[in-house]
């Protein structure tokens, strides 16, 4: 019993004395910056900066290769956090979300066929075009939720929509959907187009109830052209959101009803 | 010129229900012109063609409606009298989006259409190869099979001598007789056809695949093909699928193994073209008309009455089934092409184009449903497999999106057959996966071309 | 307001569009099927008790399979037969005289632990049969090795007795050699094994299913007919217990492949699909292995049987001997 203690405790008073040494002579000196940035950063690893996760980003600033204001999910917090630390001007950020730019859900918008096959977006959408009649719709088989690192995004009635809350504004989602449908847009616009489809009003109808049509309602309501909020790609209205409309009666009188207040999926999952 | 017995067998391949009775007996019937017609400038394999005319243009039959944009390209032409009415986006059979010109045939009361236009007849015999090689590629002939590979591409391969042109008659996909009725009906524009491309490549041998289910068909072209001078032999494949793929029809009748991916047939000295082309190229040399119809089966349990048609390129698959008397039941599926390898079909407003070879509609009984059971491993799509490479992994990998793991189980072999999911008793998507996985390792590839591209530029 | 929809609407789905109608409980009936001589044999030869152990492990598989895809909030899965089969297949490799209760436990064992917990079927490393039967020879010895003598046992006068493979380890050198002489074989009984056959019918103790082989070849000759195995493993593995028994010496080879669980375990036991490696070359080397290991332990364990686990531990390296037989693409050197 005490040969076992004895032995125990000297294998443990070598280890540390060895530790204790190693730590002396072989330690790498690294900037303390670079812990402290990682610390302010908020660790999602979500790589919409740019880089390989918060600690590539963290290296990134001490070196001075990236701006302080790119990290989207840590917002303008983050963004003066990090400015302090490196003792320079904090660039505005402004907080930025994934924004679905498409509201035909299953019961508004038709589909032409039955799609069977593997659930992934842009497999569907090269099966004889997709399933949705409009080509630019969303088909809701979650590529955009399957990368999201927050699960802010869900499917429910084939559409696709962001919980703004969960929503670090990362733009993985932008690049996983194969129909170029989101968009990462600013936190406090409130009123949105929801439709990415350019055609004329007469096809647009044919496949959707609640597909914009240009009639350019919404500018002539926002203050017409001189206002500027809104800006027009063949017959499709598009919320400027440099300078975007606060009065929310254009959104009760668009004709088509492809505009929403908020559309944000509020309520969490 | 002789009949010999094909040697080889690959492994793998399947016995689908080939289903040709239902066509195979009615003889190719022409169909009278649409009153619109969609034409697509992307009818072959490569770039699509350049639009030649604008909405109002008047174009005659034969006119050059859209250029060659490109060495891998075909050019476009009309396959009838008209007023272009629209250019713009359409859906292709395959599923992609495309620019079509849409062409009104009727015309107005009291208003004239163009004549036909037609590229001057030449005697193949007296022609130098580079006015035949000239016109095939000047009448926008691509191969017919179904991947539709620009032919003067591949009669002119640079620098690499061709033993072997292998004329493809074995039709290997079910329901589809439109090889077999060319064989039948057309064996002397065949061996004009095939007589043509020798020429052109340079002397070399001629050996024809057909299936021992046709063997009508080779009692047709034995008699056309008679006497025909130099190295030619009719070989016999068994029936098996997939036999009109070109790497298992070369192994099949010259014993010859292509190298791996990207690695073409004239690498092993072969030339494969479809029995539709060589006609096609006989009428394209010695008529001068450009390519601008094609046989099509319409079939299927769920049509009145199948048929083989001769139709215009750009014919609405509408018109196409209204021609075979519409449905006598309600079709649960519509494909274009045939049941292993053909494109599912969303909306009858698609129209035929050079490398439409079937039409088909099926009945709900005849069509089954993928499911989400898992994988049992039972290794069925393993024997299955013509490339023989190992579909169950690779679709484990493709479904846990290790992309990296489906291309070292090489998955760029996959020739997308549609054997392992034939097979599979789990009814897994197994060729759409190994599909995803291609699909995403070429943009990868395409995304790093690009990315070298600039890396290059920005050095210089 | 949603539009009209268009009165064409197809299923669309990718190529290929055509199936050769095989499916999964398709395959698992087939097997039930080729199962049935063989049950039927057990039943003959062993009286009631092998139909009750039968009825109760089908009847306890199936209902611990839809009570665990019930509490894990999936889609039921018992249609495919694969817990059926299971359940039978754990059955066959018990002695007739097991009690009842351990004959449930074993069955929920097979299911709930060998099999849901890694996901159902086709996740499983180890086939679940066997785990079971593995976990019921541990838990419970003394009735696991506890034989009911057939209806015509001409054997030592017993109501349970021992098998022919204990007969044959518990032999001296001298009676082993006396045993090999074609008396022994063919004639009375010598020492616990019985003649050719006895052997061939079944008439010996043992599992319920393991007996007959005569019932158990018809089996396989219907499993390859209707191609559900191929000849591989069976053949690896029956061949490697023959060359081992000859090159072993004692009793005539034939012996150790009509005996024991060898013959159940070559066509039905190791040729599962989710547990056995999918290439040919892999399969021959899987059924090697079967065959290579137990034999060890017929011959050097102390265990007199060691077919079960045998095939158990060459379930652990199937994945190994899957990424050592790949097979190469066509065309590729």
């Amino acid at each position: 019993m005490t040969v076992a203690i004895l032995v125990i405790a000297s294998i443990g008073l070598f280890s540390a004395a060895a530790l204790a040494v190693a730590d002396r002579y072989l330690s790498v000196a690294e900037d303390p910056r670079i812990g402290m940035i990682t610390a302010a950063l908020p660790g999602a690893n979500c790589g919409g900066c740019g880089f390989a996760g918060c600690d590539g980003y963290a290296r990134a600033l001490v070196a001075g290769t990236a701006p302080t204001g790119a990290c989207a999910a840590g917002g303008e917090k983050c963004a003066a956090e990090v400015a302090k630390i490196l003792g320079v001007a904090s660039a505005a950020v402004e907080r930025r979300v994934a924004l679905v730019r498409c509201c035909g859900t299953r019961s508004e918008a038709i589909r032409v066929g039955d799609y069977n096959g593997i659930c992934d977006c842009a497999t569907a959408a090269s099966t004889a075009g997709g399933d949705k009649g409009c080509k630019y719709g969303c088909l809701g088989y979650g590529a955009c939720a399957n990368v999201c690192p927050k699960g802010a995004i869900s499917v429910s009635d084939g559409l696709a929509k962001v919980d703004k809350r969960l929503c670090i504004g990362c733009g993985k989602c932008v690049k996983a959907c194969p129909k170029r449908l989101i968009e990462l847009v600013p936190a406090s616009a409130t009123i949105h187009v929801l439709c990415a489809n350019p055609d004329k009003g007469p096809s647009v109808r044919k496949v959707c109830g609640v597909g914009c049509m240009g009639c350019r309602l919404c500018e002539k309501n926002s203050g017409g052209k001189e206002a500027g909020h809104f800006t027009f790609e063949g017959f499709l209205a598009k919320v400027n959101y440099q300078n975007p409309p606060t009065d929310a009666q254009i959104v009760a009188k668009c004709p088509a009803k492809c505009m929403a207040e908020d559309p944000h999926f509020e309520t969490g999952v | 010129m002789k009949t010999v017995k094909s040697h080889f067998r690959f492994k793998g391949g399947v016995h689908p229900d080939y289903n040709k009775e239902l066509a195979r007996d009615k003889p190719v019937e022409r169909m009278p012109v649409a009153a619109e017609l969609c034409v697509s400038m992307s009818q072959h394999l490569g770039a699509p063609a350049k639009c030649l005319v604008k909405p109002g243009d008047k174009v005659a039959k034969g006119q050059k409606i859209g250029e060659k944009n490109g060495f891998i390209s075909a050019s476009v032409f009309s396959p009838a009298a008209g007023t272009v009415k629209a250019v713009e986006k359409r859906l292709t059979p395959s599923g992609g989006m495309a620019d079509a010109v849409v062409i009104d045939t009727v015309p107005a009361e009291g208003e004239t259409l163009p004549e036909e236009i037609r590229f001057a007849p030449l005697d193949w015999k007296t022609a130098t190869r580079e006015e035949l090689l000239k016109r095939v590629e000047e009448a926008g002939i691509c191969g017919m099979g179904g991947a539709g590979f620009p032919t003067a591409v591949k009669l002119n391969p640079s620098g690499k001598r061709c033993e072997y042109l292998i004329i493809n008659g074995a039709e290997c996909e079910p329901y589809l007789t439109t090889d077999f009725r060319t064989m039948l009906e057309r064996a002397d524009r065949v061996r004009t056809g095939v007589e043509i491309m020798r020429k052109i490549l340079g002397e070399c041998a001629v050996r024809i695949a057909i299936e021992n289910n046709k063997p009508e068909a080779i009692a047709s072209v034995e008699k056309a093909f008679a006497d025909i001078a130099g190295n030619v032999e009719i070989v016999v494949l068994p029936t098996l699928y997939p036999h009109g793929s070109e790497k298992h029809q070369i192994y099949a009748t010259v014993g010859r193994v292509g190298p791996e991916p990207p690695a073409l047939p004239i690498d092993v000295g072969c030339v494969v073209e479809n029995v539709g082309t060589a006609a096609a190229i006989a009428d394209a040399v010695e008529l001068g008309v450009p390519l601008t119809e094609r046989v099509t089966t319409v079939s299927g349990d769920a049509v009145a009455e199948p048929k083989n048609v001769l139709a215009p390129t750009g014919t609405k698959y509408r018109d196409l089934l209204a021609f075979c008397g519409g449905l006598k039941e309600p079709a649960a599926k519509a494909i274009s092409g045939g049941t292993m390898m053909g494109f599912a079909v969303s909306n009858l407003d698609i129209a035929t184009t050079k490398t439409t070879s079937g039409l088909l509609f099926l009945t709900k009984k005849r069509v089954f449903q993928y499911g989400s059971q898992p994988c049992i491993n039972c290794g069925r799509c393993l024997r299955a497999c013509p490339m023989n490479l190992n579909p169950s992994e690779i679709s484990k990998a493709v479904e846990s999106d290790d992309i990296k793991a489906a291309e070292a189980a090489h998955v760029m072999d996959c020739i997308e057959c549609g054997s392992c999911s034939f097979g599979c008793p789990s009814y897994r998507t197994l060729t759409q996966l190994c599909r995803r996985a291609k699909a995403s390792i070429r943009a990868r590839m395409a995304a790093e071309k690009a990315k070298a591209a600039e890396a290059a530029k920005a050095a210089k | 307001m949603k539009p009209k929809e268009t009165q064409d609407r197809f299923i669309l789905s990718s190529s290929p569009h055509a199936h050769g109608r095989c499916s999964v409980s398709r395959i698992m009936l087939d097997v039930i099927i080729a199962l049935l001589p063989t049950t039927a044999a057990g039943i003959w030869f062993f009286g009631m008790p092998a139909l009750w152990t039968v009825l109760v492990c089908v009847s306890t598989c199936v209902l611990t399979e839809a009570v665990c895809r019930m509490a894990m909030g999936r889609e039921s899965t018992v249609g495919d037969f694969s817990a059926v089969l299971t359940g039978l297949l754990l059955a066959l490799n018990l002695p007739a005289g097991i009690p009842l209760w351990m004959a449930v436990a074993g069955s929920v064992f097979a299911i709930a632990v060998a099999k849901q917990v890694f996901g159902g079927l086709g996740m499983n490393p180890f086939n679940p049969a066997l785990s079971a039967r593995a976990f019921m020879l541990i838990s419970f010895t003394g009735p696991m090795t506890t034989w009911l003598k057939p209806l015509w046992w001409k054997g030592p006068e017993a109501v349970t007795t021992a098998t022919p493979l204990a007969a044959i380890k518990a032999l001296s050198g001298a009676d082993a050699v006396a045993c090999a002489s074609p008396h022994g074989l063919f004639g009375a009984p010598v020492a616990g094994v019985p003649g050719l056959w006895d052997l061939a019918i079944g008439n010996m103790p043992g599992c319920i299913g393991e007996v007959s082989a005569i019932a158990l070849a018809a089996g396989a000759a219907y499993l390859l007919w209707r191609r559900v195995i191929t000849w591989h493993i069976p053949f690896a593995f029956i061949a490697t217990v023959f060359v081992f028994g000859l090159v072993a010496g004692g009793v005539p080879a034939i012996v150790h492949v009509l005996t024991g669980g060898v013959m159940l375990g070559a066509f039905f036991m190791a040729t599962d699909y989710v547990t056995s490696p999918t290439t040919a070359k892999g399969k021959l080397v899987f059924g090697f292995g079967c065959g290579l290991v137990c034999m060890l332990i017929r011959r050097f364990g102390s265990y007199p049987e060691g077919c079960s686990f045998a095939i158990l531990v060459m379930n652990a390296i199937c994945p190994l001997i899957n990424r050592w037989t790949q097979p190469k693409p066509f065309g590729a050197k």
